[in-house]
């Protein structure tokens, strides 16, 4: 041990403002740590940056077999919106699962709630560096299929954007549930199957809702991850209504509004006892 | 408001802490704390530390009662109390797989006026370590780690939870050493142990906590002196406690025995052991195992554990049976 401390502040002027950390510091502190950690851990890095690469072509060879002249859809069209939906289910959702999970069982979050980063920073914080990896990669996919399906430029892109936006807030905070219900990181891996399993199937990642019979198509309108993946395809076909439009946004609001709501209310800082 | 009118920098009131399965862990406890004393909250394992130093890190609301940390509540002011506070959790919480510097790092990045963390981590002796992994770390090498981040922003208030479980008897030297020095320079300091020697050692003031009530409290000389001295030896063959002088005249106030073992408590130690030895003299007999001791904190300890343990398990403890 060495020497120590030079004095506490006094009463007075202790914690004086310029030396006050800000929200924004705070959350770059704990994203870097995070980042660090994500790099570090080969497990999650392959299934985040890799996984969402390979799976576009399961669904290429797939649209072969897809009677999607009727629908006014190519497969540039179903393979695009199919990469942006694996790679927010892989780099993003299924990554914070894991995340939260493991830094609630090593009480890390308990330790941070012991600081100056409030509740909303720590879950914030910790998910950046997969909000960061799910966009570079979605956007990345998004140009490599459209150089490659001959898609070119979306006629709509203001619409990709949100939809990658809410498709990003959504799959944060469904992770923060999900980890509520895992123990483990092990178990981590199965309770995020069946949110990615019911997006794969039912929110137009594998199968575009449009080859769908009508009334399950309307039922998988709702769907959490819908919303993003249409108004990602729509910005590309161009043919999405402004009607069509606002209700997928709205859908997806409500469940930024709704996820957000129920992880202030259900979301386990500790480890049960 | 830095304090209340009384100067206190910690202010408990009545505290209630009840956990989800009704388990009621805090059952109104109150003490408060002035600024730069050292306050020990003593206590055998389920006692409540740990349930009552939670409440005052503001990591859960009570179910009951007040807290005041440095004037305002630590759960719903978290924003004014933070900055000030240093918190040493009981365990662990840093990722395995990030290394002491990069988790200093991180943790300066949250705290406001942290100094450097170099200079934090030479505070505890894990200047050499900053490139290792914290799993790499020894149970020791962590508790250090922890109190090094709890320092990080010079904190006017440190809660330490059982800082010096896991070090050896020299880990812990230099942790006293440490929260003495923090104290000079002025730093309030609550900590959890049990340690008895620790709490002795180290507090201005204690309270010996007990199934989530306060059982004693005061500055470790008040709480021991409340305490009766002890002779223990076992009687000779063929005697009983009824051959023994009459205990009044020993200035002997209780006795429990067990088996052949006799131990009998005084507040006139010198008194009784003299009494009791001529006795044992002019009898002829040989008192093995004597052994007289003075009330220490050790001893109230102990006796607020059995006691506990005479309530639960219904053991041979006979309570004041000499007038």
């Amino acid at each position: 041990m060495s020497t120590v401390v030079d004095g506490v502040g006094d009463v007075g002027d202790a914690g004086t403002t310029e030396s006050r950390t800000t929200p924004a510091g705070r959350m770059r502190a704990l994203a870097r740590a995070e980042a660090t950690l994500f790099l570090r851990n080969k497990g999650t890095l392959v299934a985040a940056l890799f996984v969402p690469l390979v799976l576009p072509f399961s669904v290429w060879s797939a649209s072969d077999g897809m009677d999607l002249k009727e629908t006014g859809l190519s497969a540039g069209t179903v393979i695009l919106p199919a990469s942006v939906g694996f790679s927010l289910l892989f780099a993003v959702y299924a990554a914070l699962v894991g995340v939260y999970t493991a830094r609630r069982e090593e009480l890390v979050l308990k330790r941070l709630r012991t600081g100056e980063l409030r509740d909303v920073e720590i879950l914030t914080g910790a998910a950046l560096p997969a909000v960061v990896t799910g966009f570079v990669q979605s956007v990345l996919l998004a140009l490599g299929c459209a150089v490659m399906l001959d898609l070119g430029m979306p006629p709509a892109p203001q619409l990709a954007l949100i939809g990658l936006l809410l498709g990003l807030a959504i799959c944060v905070a469904l992770a923060a549930l999900t980890a509520t219900l895992s123990r483990t990181t092990e178990s981590a891996q199965v309770t995020s199957l069946p949110l990615m399993l019911v997006s794969f199937l039912g929110s137009g990642i594998t199968v575009p809702l449009e080859v769908l019979p009508e009334r399950l198509a309307s039922f998988c309108e709702l769907l959490p991850l819908t919303p993003a993946i249409t108004l990602v395809r729509g910005a590309w076909t161009g043919d999405l209504s402004a009607y069509e439009a606002l209700g997928a946004v709205l859908t997806g609001l409500a469940w930024t509004v709704l996820s957000v709501f129920a992880v202030r209310r259900w979301f386990r800082w500790e480890p049960r006892h | 408001m830095e304090t209340n009118e009384h100067g206190h920098v910690i202010e408990v009131t009545d505290l209630r802490r009840v956990y989800g399965g009704g388990f009621e862990a805090v059952r109104g406890v109150s003490f408060s704390v002035g600024r730069g004393e050292i306050f020990a909250l003593l206590g055998t394992n389920g006692a409540g530390k740990t349930s009552t130093v939670e409440l005052l890190e503001g990591l859960a609301p009570p179910a009951g009662g007040k807290v005041r940390v440095l004037g305002h509540d630590p759960y719903t002011e978290r924003a004014a109390v933070r900055p000030r506070t240093g918190v040493m959790l009981q365990e662990g919480g840093f990722p395995s797989d990030l290394t002491v510097g990069e988790t200093a790092r991180m943790w300066a990045g949250c705290t406001s006026g942290a100094r450097p963390e170099a200079e934090a981590l030479a505070l505890v002796g894990l200047e050499r370590r900053t490139g290792v992994r914290v799993k790499q770390l020894s149970g020791g090498e962590r508790r250090r780690l922890d109190l090094a981040l709890a320092l990080l922003g010079n904190p006017e208030v440190l809660f330490l939870d059982e800082p010096t479980t896991g070090l050896d008897a020299e880990g812990r030297r230099d942790t006293w050493e440490l929260v003495r020095e923090l104290q000079a320079g002025g730093t309030t300091v609550l900590l959890t142990t049990h340690y008895l020697e620790e709490a002795e050692d180290l507090a201005d003031r204690l309270a010996i906590l007990h199934e989530g009530r306060i059982a004693a409290a005061g500055t470790p000389a008040e709480v021991t002196a409340s305490q009766p001295s002890r002779i223990s030896f076992e009687l000779p063959l063929g005697y009983f406690v009824g051959d023994l002088p009459p205990l009044g005249s020993l200035g002997v106030s209780g006795y429990e025995e067990e088996g052949r073992v006799v131990r009998l408590r005084t507040h006139q130690l010198q008194l009784a052991a003299t009494r009791l030895l001529v006795w044992a003299e002019e009898a002829g007999v040989e008192l093995r195992g004597l052994d007289v001791r003075s009330a220490s904190l050790e001893e109230a300890f102990l006796r607020i554990a059995r006691e506990a343990s005479a309530d639960t398990q219904g053991s041979t403890v006979v309570e004041e049976r000499v007038a």
